[in-house]
């Protein structure tokens, strides 16, 4: 019989917060990219990366250069970012028009873009703007940046409030990208997406393979 | 001589027809020309198809166009934004109709209508059900989609700096749209913040050149809130 999870000892481990899967991501963003930061969880990436290191952050409103929230007193209320709120701009920075944000998107000009999903699938296909006509679809610049970046990493929750994984053998909801993804933080982990569906790098303290596999709808394997 | 300064709001939105193609600048409520839209209202037309990146905010500006039943369709990237509960309830009734484009195929297809461009392949979308129907070509082993340019009747634009040639500044990340949109229409209608004497801006600083505008007009209202 293969026992997959041995009941009598409960696995015991707490799940990363939407800030420390942020800090995770950042520490594995290298100096002197140029990265795209999604709303949700992705655009708290920027308050991680450590000041030493030089990370342009584009937005796609046009901003190549983004810095942190604006002191109080020092808001400039025509600077904001995707998601609408107040930021600043880096010594170095500049401001693009929308045509030419999106070129330099499609370009191939952007190292990374880090974004948020519904779902993604071991191929590296992952789905975040729709989940039914009814619920408003909103792609914003979704489609574009996964099919520009050089790479795509996804930051999200391994599975939905009530207990589905998103992390899929195929995805149900319609797609954002067609195998554009290499790399998914979650809250329990860190996974690579190969040739050969997800590879687990990296999981929260105390969490077993066995354990997350169970609550993962795709086939996982370690990396090596 | 070239005066593009129109002196009412009454002047700067003539002729604007019932069932126009109205692109809208602006992303959120940064760089979207309100006073425009607001006259828009007064001036009656209706019908019309808006094309802008959001589906507006609470009651005003984008939002109070639909709410007042002039809107039959929109086209943008993401309805889903702070507080669009005008659109919501809008969509859910089936009162207008809603196209969701991606936010570069928007801003490049308007790009290409105001550079000549018919049509152009693009990464974006392919393999996904925004790309059903379009034709799909192969160039270098990549699959690409073909998406056509997108023209619009009319251009309401916001600027910081406006001169009577209709040369126009922008304001950080209040650009945005607002210079492609400028290009794509047969009829650019900007409002501008200052109005200066010809010869006063800063050549190297100009985000639209004069010839992309038909009309401008004075609004100085200050700074723009994030609604």
């Amino acid at each position: 019989m293969n026992v997959k999870a041995d009941l009598s000892r409960p696995v015991v481990y707490k799940p990363w917060t939407r800030d420390e899967i942020a800090a995770r991501a950042a520490r594995d963003i290298p100096e002197g990219y140029y990265v795209n930061l999604g709303i949700g969880i992705p655009v708290l990436v920027a308050d991680y990366v450590p000041e030493e290191r030089e990370v342009v952050i584009h937005s796609e409103n046009g901003i190549i250069g983004m810095g942190p929230a604006p002191e109080p007193d020092k808001i400039n209320r025509w600077l904001i970012n995707a998601s609408k709120k107040y930021v600043t701009l880096r010594p170095g920075g500049s401001y693009v028009h929308h045509a030419d944000s999106f070129a330099l998107i499609r370009g191939g000009h952007l190292d990374l873009c880090v974004l948020g999903a519904f779902q993604v699938a071991g191929n590296g296909d992952f789905a975040n703007w729709s989940k039914s006509d009814n619920d408003m679809p909103s792609v914003g610049g979704a489609m574009d940046l996964a099919a520009g970046a050089k790479s795509v990493w996804l930051l999200m929750d391994h599975t939905t409030k009530s207990g589905e994984s998103k992390l899929m053998q195929r995805c149900t909801y319609p797609l954002t990208a067609v195998g554009a993804a290499k790399r998914v933080y979650t809250n329990l982990s860190v996974l690579d997406i190969t040739g050969d569906g997800f590879a687990v790098r990296e999981m929260v303290p105390g969490l077993t393979f066995e354990a997350l596999q169970d609550v993962t709808d795709a086939p996982l394997k370690m990396a090596n | 001589m070239i005066n593009k300064i129109v002196q009412s709001m009454a002047d700067a939105l003539a002729e604007i027809h019932d069932g126009s193609v109205v692109l809208i600048g602006g992303f959120g409520s940064i760089g979207q020309p309100n006073a425009l839209i607001d006259g828009l209202i007064e001036q009656g037309a209706k019908e019309l198809t808006v094309v802008a990146n959001n589906a507006g905010v609470g009651h005003i500006g984008l939002a109070r166009l639909m709410e007042v039943g002039r809107v039959r369709k929109i086209i943008c990237s993401y309805p889903r934004t702070t507080d669009p509960v005008v659109f919501e309830r809008l969509y859910r009734e089936g009162r207008v109709e809603l196209e969701v484009m991606p936010q570069g195929t928007m801003a490049e297809r308007m790009r290409a209508a105001g550079a000549g461009i018919p049509a152009f392949y693009t990464p974006t979308s392919v393999g996904t059900k925004l790309a059903e129907g379009k034709e799909l070509r192969e160039f270098s082993g990549r699959q690409y989609v073909l998406e056509e340019a997108f023209f619009g009747d009319v251009a309401l634009i916001e600027a910081w700096e406006a001169d009577r040639w209709g040369n126009l500044t922008y304001r950080s990340s209040a650009r945005n749209f607002n210079p492609v949109m400028a290009t794509a229409a047969k009829l650019t209608v900007a409002q501008a913040q200052h109005i200066v004497e010809l010869g006063a801006l800063d050549p190297e600083r100009v985000g639209t050149p004069g010839i992309y505008v038909n009309r401008v007009v004075h609004v100085p209202y200050g700074e723009p809130t994030v609604t």
